[in-house]
């Protein structure tokens, strides 16, 4: 888990997404404990409250439910739900920008095509 | 209870103003970054603040109380800076043992346990000790003295990455166990980004930007494209500075425009760094 300091997403954000990331690889299960804003704040060497923004988000969003005294863990169904949401962001974050290229260096559709099965093929 | 209030705070040193009438409010349990060029003034406030330097006019309150020759006061706060305070033929034992004589809180075993990680031998004498270890001295005082508030004046000059690494875990670590006030002044700019809440920068002894960090790095922003298209873009706000490279031009934006980009032109977020120093340029 890195938080990959670009100027462009602000550091909670990453936060956010680096823990979603856990969880989408399976390195972080269902109703285990996350890590804590101190652990986060510590490795990443970011501001404790940079890391509560980001903790606080994905409580906001069911991802992370609080057990009382024990810390963060991990809600049920939390993977299906980044999953889904993800998938929502897929065509503007990553489809977008490809298309925006793709027409500066004047690829045609079915060329387009043509890579995007080249790629995909097992 | 840790806040400072600076007031309308003068320096003058002579004919050189170093301090212009500075106000400025340092909320409790905060991390700060004081940030300034050579010579803007980052000492000398810092040295205000702890009643080291007089101002020749405004005062500064901590918790509501003047410092001007207040001990009870002034034993809330321990300001690490270049002067040595302590003499040169001491050990560095010896040193941790007199802190804790003015800051009865310290925290002498993990003053120990930080020397150990460091690297540094506490039966050393103070003038046997390199750049970076006098840095790491004064360091280690400055986490296990276990003040409300810690003023650190360029904590990390000398020491090298591994050692600057160690010094802000650690300085993390303490501070989400036990949050106090922390004024870092630096000029390794990007290493202390991500770790200061607020941001404050002194130019030619003002204080010209004071905001959260979240609200600096999101009003800064840099427009690339064809010099034509960015400069009818960008008119009308205000521009820091621009570079231009073959046609293309990048232009430095304090506040983001509200219309959407021309095509071919691209907005991406500045630096903190670049922000500096395009607002401390002038």
């Amino acid at each position: 888990m890195q938080v990959d300091l670009s100027a462009d997403v602000p550091i909670f954000l990453q936060v956010a997404e680096m823990i979603e990331n856990a969880v989408l690889s399976g390195a972080l299960k269902e109703d285990e404990q996350a890590p804590s804003t101190t652990e986060i704040s510590v490795r990443c060497k970011i501001n404790p409250a940079t890391a509560l923004k980001g903790i606080t988000r994905l409580v906001d969003e069911g991802v992370l439910y609080k057990k009382r005294g024990l810390g963060m863990y991990v809600a049920k169904g939390a993977r299906q739900k980044i999953l889904e949401k993800r998938q929502q962001q897929f065509y503007e974050k990553y489809m977008q920008p490809l298309l925006q290229e793709a027409k500066k260096l004047e690829l045609s559709y079915e060329q387009l095509v043509e890579m995007l099965r080249r790629g995909y093929a097992p | 209870m840790s806040r400072i209030e600076v007031k309308n705070v003068t320096k003058k040193y002579g004919a050189v103003t170093a301090l212009d009438d500075v106000s400025v409010t340092i909320e409790e349990n905060k991390i700060y970054g004081l940030l300034g060029r050579n010579g803007a003034g980052k000492s000398t406030l810092l040295n205000i603040i702890t009643n080291r330097v007089f101002p020749t006019s405004g005062e500064v309150l901590i918790d509501g109380e003047p410092v001007l020759e207040n001990d009870k006061v002034l034993g809330k706060v321990y300001c690490m800076s270049e002067q040595p305070l302590y003499p040169e033929s001491m050990r560095v034992k010896e040193v941790f043992k007199w802190t804790q004589e003015f800051y009865p809180d310290m925290d002498m075993d993990y003053a120990l346990a930080l020397a150990d990680k460091f690297a540094l031998s506490t039966r050393k004498r103070l003038k046997t000790l390199s750049t970076g270890y006098t840095s790491i001295y004064k360091i280690i005082v400055a986490l296990a003295c276990n003040a409300p508030v810690l003023l650190l004046d360029e904590p990390v000059l000398g020491l090298d990455a591994n050692f600057r690494d160690v010094f802000y875990r650690e300085l993390i670590a303490r501070y989400s166990e036990q949050p106090r006030t922390v004024v870092i002044s630096t000029h390794l700019i990007e290493e202390a980004a991500d770790v200061v809440e607020h941001v404050l920068i002194i130019n030619n002894g003002r204080i010209i930007l004071d905001d959260s960090t979240q609200n600096v790095l999101a009003a800064g922003c840099t427009v690339t494209g064809p010099a034509a298209l960015v400069d009818e873009y960008v008119a009308g706000y205000r521009v820091l500075g621009s570079d231009t490279l073959g046609g293309i031009k990048s232009v430095y934006l304090l506040g983001l425009p509200d219309a959407p980009a021309p095509a071919g032109v691209e907005i991406s977020g500045m630096k903190l760094q670049s922000l500096f120093i395009h607002l401390t340029n002038a």
